[in-house]
C-alpha cells in the first residue's frame, strides 16, 4: 500500500474528530439562526452590542499599541535604572487567568478599590473619582493584560532588527519622526499586525471585563448569554454568528497587514543598547520605570492582600481592616467550595491529554506525512482559534443539546463532558501550532534515516518523532492545561452545577460579597499555573 | 560647496571645500581602549584609507566621525568647526554602510531620493537627481527594482548612489568591498576609485584589505590596537616603513634581524652575515640609518634574485616551494628555519634544490 494512503487512514479519524467539534457546530449554530436575522437588524441592543464589539476592539488594539511599543522600545533599546525589574515583571499581566485579572482591578480600581479610596481620600473627594463601568473600563483592562502581546511582538522584532537602517536613515539627515515613520515602524509591520491581530481576536472575544463591570454596555459575547438565559436561542445563534464573522473579517484584516511588511531583512540584527546619561534624564526615567513596575504588579499583590481579608468586614476602609486564613481553609474544609477545585483540574487533565494526542497525531500527519488532505487537516486545527469562545460555546450548544444519532448529535450538554470537550477544542490550535513547530525543526532526514536502519514504521514515530516534537507538546500542553485550569467565557455557557469549575465559583462567591474567599480561589488559580509552569519547565530541563 | 547646474544636473564642485581633521581621539569600552589618541587630516578631494586588522579601531573611529558614537577624548572638526559633539542627522556625511544598509521595503530609487526627501528637496526635484546618480554608478533606468532584486555589487552602487546624492560635506565607507566575491572585487576596485575620484568632499574608507587600500587610496592611515602605527601614501607606507609593525603588515615581506653600523646595515642569518643596502628615507624623528642599533631588514620578492650556493654571495638556502606564475616563477626558499623568503626567477629550480639568495636593490630598514 503506498505510503500516503496510510497517512490518509491515519488522518480520517482525526479528520471525522474535527467536522464534528469544529465545523458541524458551526453550521448548526448558522443553520439555527436562520429566520432570526431580522429580529438582530431590528433590535436596537443588538446593533449596539455589534458596534459596541468593535469599538471595543479597536481601542483595545490602540490602547495595547500605545503602552506595548514605546516599553519595548525602551526596553530593547535603552539602559537606565530600573530596566531589569521592569524587563522581569514586564509579561507579568498575561500570567493572570481572565477573570482573575478583572476581580484584582475590581479591588484596585473599583468604587470601594485601594486605588479609588486613596485618591478620594487624597483629594478629599466626598464621592469616588471614578466609577471603574462602561467602555472605558472594559479598554483599561484590556490594555493592561493585552498590551503583552504588543511588547513581546515588537521586542522580538527589535532583536531582529538590523540597526544600521536606522543609523542609515539619521545619516542621510532624516530626524526622528521621519526615521520612525517611514524606516522603522515600516519594517516592523509584520510583528505590529501579528500583535494587533492577537489583542483585537481578544478583546472582540472578551466577555470577563464586559461581564463583570460592563455597567449597561452591551457587547456581542455578553449579548449571547443573554439571550441564551432568556431561551432566545435562536438570536443567540445570530449574535454567535455575526460575533465569529466579525473575528474572521478581522483575522484576514491583520493578516493582509501583517503580509503587506514581510521583507527579509538582511545583515545581522545588532544590539547596543544606549546607556541613558544625563542624570536628570535618568532619575525622570527610573521614577517612571517604578511607577510602572507597581502598577504592573498591583494587581496581583492585591489578589494575594484580599485573599487574608475577612469575609464582609471590608467596607469603607482604605484596606481591608481584619485578616485570617481562613478563606484557604474553608476552600478545603468545605465540600461546596472544594468540589469546583477538583472539577478544573480533572476537567483541565482530560482536555490537555486530549489535545496532546490528537495534536501530535495531527502534527505529525501535517509535517511530515504528505498526503491528500493535508491543508485540510491543517486548516481546521487552526479554525477555532479564529472563532471566540463564546461563539465556539454556543456552537457545541447548538450541536450536542440532544440525542439524534442520525444527525450526528449526542446529548453532552447538561453532563459533565461538555466542559473537557469545551476546552479540548479551544485549545486545539494551541497544542497544534507548538508541535508543529518543533516538529518543523528537525532535520526531515532523521525519519527515514531511522527507517534505512531497520527500525520499524511503528518504532521510528516512538523513537525519533516523538523525541523532536517533545518541546513542542510540553509548551503546547502547558499553554492549554493553564487556559484550561482558568477557563471561564465557554464555561459561564455551558456550566452545570455538577462540574462548575473555578472560574464559575470565583463569581458566585463575587456576587455574595465574599471578596476574601473569591480572591483566595483566584491566589489558587495563579498557584496551580505556577506549579504548572514549574512542572513543565522541569520537564524539560529533564529531557536536554 | 558643490552646486547642481539646474539644466544638466551636473554636480560641479568648488575647490573650497572644507577639509576633515580628527585630533587626539579616544574611546573606551568597558575599561578597553578601542581608539587611543587618533589623529589625522582628510583634505577636501583626497581620498584616505584606514587600515587595520580587525579590532584594531578603524570602525569605532570612522563611527565617531560620523556621530554613531561619541568619543571619550579628542576632537573632529570639519573646516574650522568643531564638530565633535554634533547628531549624525546635522552633519551631512554620506556613508556607505559594510552591509549597505539599503531600506528593503523601497525601491531603488526612493531609497537613494531618501537623504533628498529628509531635506525637503520637492519630489520633482528629488526623482530627477536620485534618476541621474543612479545613472552616474551605471544603474540608469533600474530605480523602479526592489533591493532584493539587486545583486551584491549593484546593491552597492546603489549604497554609494545613495551616499553621494546628498553631495555630502564628507563621504564615510565602512568596508566597501568586503562583501564581493573576489573577482568581483578587483573590477570594482577600479570602478570605486573612479567613482570616488568625482567626489569632491574629503573621502575616507575603512578596510581590512591591504591590496584594497593601495588600490582606492590616497594615502593610508595605518591602525593597530587604537593606535596609529604610521600615514602615508601606498608608496611611502611600502618604501619606508617606520616601524617592524608597518613592514609586517604592508606587501609580502620577510623579516631579518639586522644591525645598523652607521654606515652599513649587516643583516645575519645563521652564520651568513651580509651588508645589505638599505634606503634612506628623507624624513625627520625615529631612528633611521646612521644612528646605528639593531632592527630588522624588510625583504620583499622585488628586491630578491637567485644566486648561484658556490659563489661568496647572498645567504645559501633550499628551495622549498614554487609557483608557475607566467614570465617568472615565485620560488619559497627557506634560509633557515624560521626565515622563509619569496623571490621570482625565469629560471627553474627544482624543490630541494640549494641556492643563495641575494638582495639586489636597497630594503628598508625598521629599528626593534
Amino acid at each position: 500500500m503506498p505510503r500516503h494512503r496510510v497517512a490518509l487512514l491515519a488522518a480520517i479519524p482525526l479528520l471525522v474528530v474535527l467536522l464534528w467539534t469544529v465545523v458541524y457546530p458551526n453550521v448548526a449554530v448558522i443553520s439555527g439562526s436562520l429566520g432570526h436575522w431580522r429580529e438582530f437588524a431590528e433590535s436596537p441592543s443588538d446593533v449596539e452590542s455589534l458596534v459596541n464589539s468593535l469599538i471595543i476592539a479597536v481601542a483595545s488594539v490602540i490602547a495595547s499599541l500605545a503602552i506595548g511599543v514605546p516599553l519595548a522600545f525602551l526596553l530593547t533599546r535603552f539602559d537606565f535604572p530600573g530596566r531589569t525589574l521592569l524587563r522581569a515583571v514586564a509579561t507579568l499581566p498575561a500570567a493572570l487567568p481572565p477573570l482573575v485579572g478583572v476581580i484584582s482591578f475590581l479591588f484596585l480600581y473599583g468604587d470601594s478599590g485601594l486605588i479609588t479610596r486613596l485618591a478620594q481620600a487624597l483629594f478629599r473627594l466626598d464621592h469616588a473619582p471614578w466609577h471603574l463601568t462602561g467602555v472605558g473600563a472594559i479598554v483599561f483592562i484590556h490594555a493592561y493584560t493585552m498590551y503583552v502581546y504588543v511588547y513581546l511582538f515588537v521586542s522580538a522584532g527589535l532583536e531582529r532588527y538590523d540597526t544600521t537602517l536606522d543609523e542609515a536613515a539619521v545619516g542621510l539627515g532624516s530626524g526622528a519622526i521621519r526615521r520612525l515613520r517611514r524606516v522603522t515602524f515600516p519594517l516592523l509591520t509584520p510583528a505590529l499586525g501579528g500583535a494587533a491581530l492577537l489583542v483585537f481576536m481578544n478583546a472582540l472575544g472578551s466577555f470577563s471585563a464586559p461581564y463583570v463591570f460592563g455597567g449597561g454596555v452591551r457587547v456581542l459575547s455578553t449579548q449571547i448569554l443573554n439571550s441564551k438565559l432568556n431561551d432566545a436561542i435562536g438570536l443567540a445563534y445570530v449574535e454567535t454568528s455575526v460575533l465569529a464573522l466579525s473575528a474572521i473579517a478581522g483575522l484576514l484584516l491583520f493578516r493582509w497587514i501583517e503580509g503587506r511588511g514581510n521583507y527579509v531583512v538582511s545583515g545581522k540584527g545588532s544590539l547596543t543598547r544606549k546607556r541613558v546619561r544625563s542624570p536628570m534624564a535618568r532619575a525622570v526615567i527610573g521614577i517612571l520605570a517604578a511607577v510602572v513596575v507597581l502598577v504592573l504588579v498591583l494587581p496581583h499583590l492585591m489578589v494575594v492582600l484580599v485573599s487574608f481579608a475577612k469575609d464582609g468586614a471590608w467596607t469603607t476602609q482604605l484596606l481591608p481592616p481584619a485578616y485570617t486564613t481562613e478563606n484557604y481553609a474553608r476552600l478545603f474544609m468545605e465540600n461546596q467550595l472544594w468540589t469546583p477545585i477538583v472539577n478544573s483540574i480533572t476537567m483541565a487533565l482530560l482536555a490537555t491529554a486530549a489535545n496532546v494526542v490528537f495534536c501530535f497525531a495531527s502534527a505529525y500527519l501535517v509535517v511530515m506525512r504528505p498526503f491528500p488532505g493535508r491543508r485540510a487537516l491543517d486548516l481546521l486545527t487552526a479554525l477555532p482559534w479564529a472563532i471566540p469562545a463564546t461563539a465556539i460555546a454556543l456552537g457545541l450548544l447548538a450541536t450536542f443539546n440532544r440525542n439524534d444519532p442520525a444527525t450526528g448529535r449526542i446529548l453532552l450538554v447538561g453532563t459533565f463532558w461538555i466542559l473537557p470537550l469545551a476546552y479540548f477544542v479551544r485549545d486545539i490550535p494551541l497544542v497544534a501550532s507548538a508541535v508543529q513547530g518543533s516538529l518543523r525543526q528537525m532535520d526531515p532526514s532523521l525519519e527515514p534515516a531511522a527507517r534505512g536502519l531497520g527500525a520499524s514504521w511503528l518504532r521510528t514515530p516512538w523513537r525519533v518523532v516523538l523525541p523532536a516534537a517533545r518541546p513542542g507538546l510540553v509548551a503546547g500542553a502547558l499553554l492549554a492545561a493553564v487556559t484550561a485550569i482558568g477557563e471561564f467565557v465557554a464555561s459561564v455557557v455551558l456550566y452545570t452545577h455538577g462540574n462548575r469549575p473555578i472560574s464559575i465559583e470565583i463569581l458566585a462567591q463575587l456576587r455574595a460579597y465574599a471578596f476574601g474567599t473569591a480572591a483566595a480561589y483566584s491566589v489558587l488559580l495563579i498557584g496551580l499555573v505556577l506549579v504548572m509552569t514549574f512542572g513543565a519547565r522541569w520537564l524539560e530541563n529533564r529531557t536536554t | 560647496m558643490g552646486r547642481t547646474h539646474p539644466k544638466t544636473g551636473v554636480t560641479v564642485t568648488s575647490p573650497t571645500g572644507e577639509g576633515l581633521a580628527v585630533r587626539g581621539l579616544t574611546r573606551r569600552f568597558d575599561g578597553h581602549v578601542a581608539v587611543d589618541g587618533v589623529s589625522f587630516d582628510v583634505a577636501p578631494g583626497e581620498l584616505v584609507a584606514l587600515v587595520g586588522a580587525s579590532g584594531s579601531g578603524k570602525t569605532t573611529t570612522l563611527r565617531i566621525i560620523a556621530g554613531y558614537d561619541t568619543a571619550d577624548a579628542g576632537q573632529v572638526t570639519l573646516g574650522d568647526r568643531d564638530i565633535t559633539r554634533l547628531p549624525p542627522e546635522k552633519r551631512g556625511f554620506g556613508m556607505v554602510f559594510q552591509h549597505y544598509a539599503l531600506f528593503p521595503h523601497m525601491s531603488v530609487l526612493d531609497n537613494v531620493a531618501f537623504g533628498l526627501e529628509a531635506r525637503g528637496v520637492p519630489k520633482g526635484d528629488r526623482v530627477r537627481r536620485a534618476e541621474l546618480a543612479l545613472e552616474n554608478v551605471g544603474l540608469g533606468g533600474k530605480g523602479g527594482r526592489r533591493v532584493q532584486q539587486l545583486s551584491g555589487g549593484e546593491q552597492q552602487r546603489v549604497a554609494l548612489a545613495r551616499a553621494v546624492v546628498i553631495e555630502p560635506k564628507v563621504l564615510l565607507l565602512d568596508e566597501p568591498l568586503s562583501n564581493l566575491d573576489p573577482t568581483l572585487r578587483h573590477s570594482t576596485r577600479d570602478e570605486l576609485r573612479a567613482m570616488l575620484r568625482r567626489v569632491a568632499a574629503p573621502a575616507l574608507f575603512v578596510t581590512h584589505d591591504q591590496e584594497d587600500a593601495f588600490a582606492v587610496a590616497d594615502r593610508i592611515v595605518l591602525l593597530s590596537q587604537g593606535r596609529v602605527l604610521q600615514i602615508g601614501t601606498p608608496r611611502e607606507l611600502y618604501a619606508h616603513p617606520h616601524t617592524r609593525g608597518v613592514a609586517s603588515f604592508i606587501g609580502r615581506a620577510t623579516l631579518v634581524p639586522a644591525r645598523d653600523e652607521g654606515e652599513d646595515v649587516v643583516a645575519t642569518i645563521g652564520e651568513t652575515m651580509r651588508r645589505v643596502p638599505v634606503t634612506k628615507p628623507n624624513r625627520d624623528g625615529g631612528s633611521a640609518v646612521g644612528t646605528s642599533g639593531s632592527g630588522f631588514v624588510v625583504l620583499r620578492p622585488e628586491a630578491l634574485r637567485m644566486g648561484a650556493p658556490d659563489a661568496d654571495e647572498g645567504w645559501p638556502g633550499t628551495v622549498v616551494g614554487r609557483r608557475y606564475a607566467g614570465a617568472t616563477t615565485v620560488y619559497r626558499v627557506a634560509l633557515a628555519p624560521e626565515i622563509v623568503v619569496e623571490l621570482m626567477s625565469g629560471r627553474e629550480y627544482a624543490e630541494g634544490t640549494p641556492v643563495a639568495v641575494v638582495v639586489d636593490s636597497a630594503v628598508p630598514f625598521v629599528p626593534e
